[in-house]
């Protein structure tokens, strides 16, 4: 059933006018920033709510739609935009609007005294706007209009510092990796185009016969579609390969980076692929890669995250790792569990970030957690909700993270389209995670702090209005996992929901959880010198993992380099010797031949009766031989 | 009656030394004269032909061909006066300044 509700538009509307206030009054009243940022955003938050309420007053196949207008129409192709919200579109509205907002009001803390504070939050604004276009579309160009909007301001907020090169550099680098991305996305459009000629979702879904038995160039559209759109997700959403822009782009505010690098668009890959269930379901080979890019991810960069001492960088690497587990779910056929993750992953890792935020705004700017150490005195409130988050991500119940990452990897030896082997190294990555977790926990709060004079006089516990987003996320963290996410988007995906794991799995995840906060704590709480001793162990491959497997250096030797020599090569030799030369060379021509040919240009008028008899002559000549 | 043929070729003979006068000789009022020489010998086809088929239209064009004659033997003998009060000269080969 689906029910036209002509307010839809306000919720995308309050955002874009927030950051049309921010352009025309800021100037005159610079106090309006910190009110208007926060409430246009609470304004959107209140009517994805109202959105909600009326959605479940419609019964669990409702549809609420908002068709705004027209966009484009050629030939066989007719775009509208419009605004769609059932259940799945619901979920991820909610957490964009809800945790946008407690960012937005945390960032009034955060960039207190940033002189460019306006400017920050026109971005923040505007990525709300196009984050909200992207989960509302039905139809997929409209999605990726909110797609390249994202990943615009995604630019603009790595590179918000941009005085400083290297934060540029993130920017551009997060930029370009996505465009590779995105490249995939579009062609996967236009081979939708082609075969079924509509980018309409529901007209997708309704079409699915015919793309079943659609081939393009003796392959299955639904697998070449499926995987050229993954490649699209891999670029949001930080996969392997297209993963390496995330951990860069922590060179962007903190509450950037928990907005948009954590909570909300990096899971716009997640949500492209649930909402295009009905093709991946005609594509099992595509879904297989999907789930084995996500368990390899999940595993690398968590393996990453282990030897990283920066406290973002870990975060930044262990968002790409949860992200996996999404993408894992998603390949499984546990779409439920794999938004639900989504969420869960939104409430503890926003929290991280903030938390993280927090930890860094009292050290001053510090961020390597060998200068930190014994916080827990100094932020009481920082501490709690840090504890709250890395106990959920961990997996430790009845924390969300335990209930979402549970359903994930009890659907890859239960789900649709089980993959064992991929569940299993989802294990070895919640080992890992609980580890890298508590080592960051216990490396930045307990111990003895390990900062220099004068950052410790300055120490202090953030203001109330970075704090109370804390307290209200580490309450989600914490009771997150108690929402009914599963069952809501299986009535949109349609999917079976899948039974609890069993108490055996249960067991062995909660071992894992447990037994990774026991050696972190064992490591770097109670026995000083393990750490030393272990990467002396470890040796090269210590060095390996803190490098980050230099697949920096890898992309740079492979990609990178040869793509700079071939534009030096273009610059110094094809364009001197090709299109300089055909230049100079037409001009060097034309000239030559003039000098040569004014030379008939006697000024003696006999000579040029000589050449007009000739002409004639010549031409009497021609029609009588003719 | 003597036969259109006869007509044409001295016409053509006309021709041919007008062409050949004003490509070959050097004094410009001469040039000039050749000019009308194969305007003439054009005047002579056309008359010839009018008489052979009969028709008015080539005597009418000669009356014309006469009068734009006129006029442009006007306009050179000026161009030619105020060209020798300049340069003292009307060879064609020591005017030619209009050149690059």
């Amino acid at each position: 059933m689906v029910i036209a509700v002509p307010w839809l538009r306000w919720i995308v509307l309050w955002p874009a006018l927030g950051v049309l206030l921010h352009l025309l009054a800021s100037r005159r009243w610079p106090r309006l920033a910190p009110l208007a940022g926060p409430g246009v955003i609470g304004l959107a938050f209140a009517t994805a709510c109202a959105a909600v309420v009326t959605l479940a007053g419609h019964g669990s196949e409702a549809a609420l739609v908002d068709g705004v207008y027209r966009w484009i129409r050629v030939g066989a192709l007719d775009v509208q935009v419009a605004l769609r919200v059932d259940w799945l579109s619901a979920i991820m509205v909610l957490v964009v609007t809800g945790i946008g907002f407690l960012i937005h009001v945390y960032a009034v803390g955060y960039m207190h005294d940033d002189p460019d504070r306006t400017r920050f939050f026109v971005y923040l604004n505007l990525f709300v706007a196009a984050m909200l276009v992207l989960v509302l579309a039905d139809n997929l160009l409209v999605l990726f209009v909110g797609w390249e909007g994202v990943g615009l301001c995604s630019y603009l907020l790595i590179g918000f510092w941009y005085r400083e090169p290297a934060n540029a550099d993130a920017g551009k680098k997060a930029f370009l990796v996505n465009r590779i991305g995105d490249a995939g996305f579009l062609l996967g459009l236009f081979v939708l185009v082609q075969t079924i000629g509509t980018l309409d979702i529901a007209s997708i879904e309704r079409q699915t016969d015919v793309l079943a038995a659609a081939t393009l160039g003796g392959w299955p559209v639904p697998v070449v579609v499926g995987l050229l759109l993954l490649l699209g997700a891999t670029g949001k959403s930080a996969q392997i390969p297209l993963y390496v822009w995330l951990p860069d782009a922590m060179a962007g505010p903190t509450p950037v980076s928990a907005l948009i690098h954590a909570a909300t668009m990096v899971t716009a890959g997640v949500y492209m692929i649930a909402r295009l269930h009905a093709v991946y379901a005609l594509a099992p080979v595509a879904l297989a890669v999907v789930a084995f890019v996500g368990a390899a991810t999940a595993l690398l960069a968590a393996v990453i995250a282990l030897a990283q001492t920066d406290i973002k960088k870990v975060l930044a690497y262990s968002t790409v790792s949860q992200l996996g587990y999404m993408f894992l779910g998603l390949g499984v056929g546990a779409t439920g569990a794999a938004v639900f993750h989504l969420v869960t992953h939104a409430f503890f890792k926003g929290l991280l970030f903030l938390g993280a935020g927090s930890v860094i705004h009292g050290m001053g700017g510090e961020q390597d957690m060998r200068k930190m150490g014994g916080l827990r005195a100094h932020m009481p409130i920082t501490f709690a909700t840090m504890l709250v988050a890395t106990l959920a991500i961990a997996g430790v119940p009845p924390l969300s993270g335990f209930f979402s990452k549970d359903e994930i990897l009890w659907g890859a030896f239960a789900g649709p389209h089980a993959q064992p082997v991929a569940g299993v190294v989802g294990y070895a990555a919640a080992a890992l995670t609980a580890f890298y977790m508590g080592r960051l926990f216990i490396l930045t709060f307990l111990g003895t702090c390990r900062a220099d004079e004068h950052t410790r006089h300055h120490l202090h516990e953030s203001p109330a209005v970075m704090t109370i987003p804390l307290l209200v996320l580490a309450v989600l963290a914490a009771g997150g996992g108690f929402l009914p996410v599963p069952a809501l988007v299986e009535r949109v995906v349609g999917e079976h929901h899948a039974p609890h794991a069993p108490l055996g799995m249960l067991a062995l995840a909660v071992a894992l959880a447990l037994g990774g906060l026991a050696v972190a704590w064992r490591f770097y709480g109670g026995a000083p010198g393990w750490p030393e001793r272990v990467t002396r162990a470890a040796g090269p491959l210590y060095t390996l993992v803190r490098d980050k497997f230099r697949v920096d250096e890898l992309y740079g030797a492979l990609v990178v380099r040869p793509l700079f020599a071939l534009a030096d090569l273009g610059a110094r030799v094809i364009d001197p010797a090709l299109i300089d030369a055909a230049a100079d060379g037409a001009a060097h021509l034309v000239r030559r031949s003039g000098e040569r040919l004014r030379r008939i240009e006697s000024g003696n008028v006999q000579h040029y009766a000589a050449l007009l008899l000739a002409g004639a002559l010549g031409l009497l000549g021609f029609v009588l031989i003719r | 009656m003597v036969p259109l043929s006869w007509y044409l070729l001295l016409s053509a003979v006309l021709f041919a030394i007008g062409v050949g006068g004003v490509l070959l000789r050097r004094n410009l009022i001469v040039v000039f004269m050749a000019i009308e020489l194969m305007l003439n010998a054009v005047n002579l086809s056309f008359v010839a032909f009018a008489r052979q088929l009969g028709a008015e239209d080539g005597q009418v064009i000669v009356f014309f061909v006469l009068a734009v004659a006129a006029a442009e033997a006007g306009v050179g003998l000026a161009i030619f006066i105020q060209l020798f009060r300049a340069r003292e000269t009307l060879n064609a080969d020591e005017v030619t300044t209009l050149r690059w």
